[in-house]
């Protein structure tokens, strides 16, 4: 997606990135950047908190309009209110874990040489 | 409590393709220099453009990961995030508000905070290959945007 910001500000759209993942979009770079610090799948904050979503829409908007320098980074002032534990969660590779997921890698690459053969242009997804 | 940090997602990234038997890192695009535009109109008067890196919940986009452009009305209740990188252990992406902000921005709209929102937005998948993003879907991404008169993006990976 970063790269998808940096094509469209090249060709003079200004762009706002919101997103959770800080250091993939600061080592990628982009124009603007507006970090919520949130589990993957929910950068605009908490399911159904439609007053939280709205106010990082707005911060969004904000930095589109008052950022003057690229790189600009702005982080939401709001927080997870989950299980305190989810930064330590995300894709750990444990002693629990890691037979299994020796055996998922080789289930998805004979599921891609399969897929390759059917359509060869398929995308494989990658975060 | 832990104290808050923020996750290192490209280190994790690494680690779990490694576990599952992937020799290869992914190596993410690296850039010295960042493209800068300035906005040529005010807020109230821009048409507000949106991409997503979730598909649209239809047959053909759980069938194929794709650049898809959806009209933004009537707001989708449902979006196809099967396959894709979250905390799926931890949240869910059933409430299309917490990572697709039509409502908001229609709402936004609506009080003259922006000048529209495109009458159409974009979903761009995840792509292993980098050229793909920048040599096809991107360049599509601008044409889409132009011909819907866009001014600004507003960009939301999930």
């Amino acid at each position: 997606m970063s790269l998808v910001a940096r094509y469209l500000e090249n060709s003079g759209i200004p762009t706002v990135v919101v997103g959770s993942a800080l250091d993939i979009i600061e080592h990628v770079g982009v124009p603007r950047y507006l970090h919520t610090d949130f589990p993957l799948g929910n950068p605009l904050g908490t399911p159904y908190d439609r007053e939280m979503q709205r106010q990082h829409v707005d911060m969004a908007l904000d930095l589109l309009d008052k950022a003057s320098q690229a790189n600009t980074v702005s982080r939401s002032p709001f927080s997870w209110q989950g299980d305190a534990g989810w930064r330590d969660d995300y894709s750990r590779v444990t002693d629990a874990n890691r037979a299994a997921l020796a055996a998922a890698g080789e289930a998805r690459r004979a599921k891609q040489r399969a897929m390759k053969k059917t359509n060869p242009k398929q995308q494989i997804p990658m975060p | 409590m832990t104290t808050p940090y923020d996750v290192p997602y490209m280190e994790r990234t690494r680690l779990y393709y490694e576990a599952q038997g992937y020799t290869t890192p992914y190596h993410w695009a690296h850039h010295d220099d960042t493209p800068f535009s300035q906005l040529t109109k005010s807020l109230p008067q821009s048409r507000v453009g949106l991409v997503t890196t979730a598909m649209p919940d239809t047959e053909q986009g759980r069938a194929e990961r794709k650049l898809y452009s959806t009209p933004s009305r009537p707001v989708p209740d449902s979006m196809f995030t099967l396959g894709l990188s979250w905390h799926d252990t931890v949240t869910h992406t059933r409430d299309v508000g917490s990572f697709l902000p039509i409502e908001a921005l229609l709402t936004i709209e609506s009080e003259g905070g922006i000048g529209s929102l495109a009458s159409h937005y974009q979903s761009v998948p995840t792509a292993y290959s980098q050229r793909q993003t920048i040599e096809e879907d991107a360049p599509a991404i601008v044409d889409l945007m132009n011909k819907d008169e866009v001014d600004v993006a507003i960009l939301v990976p999930l």
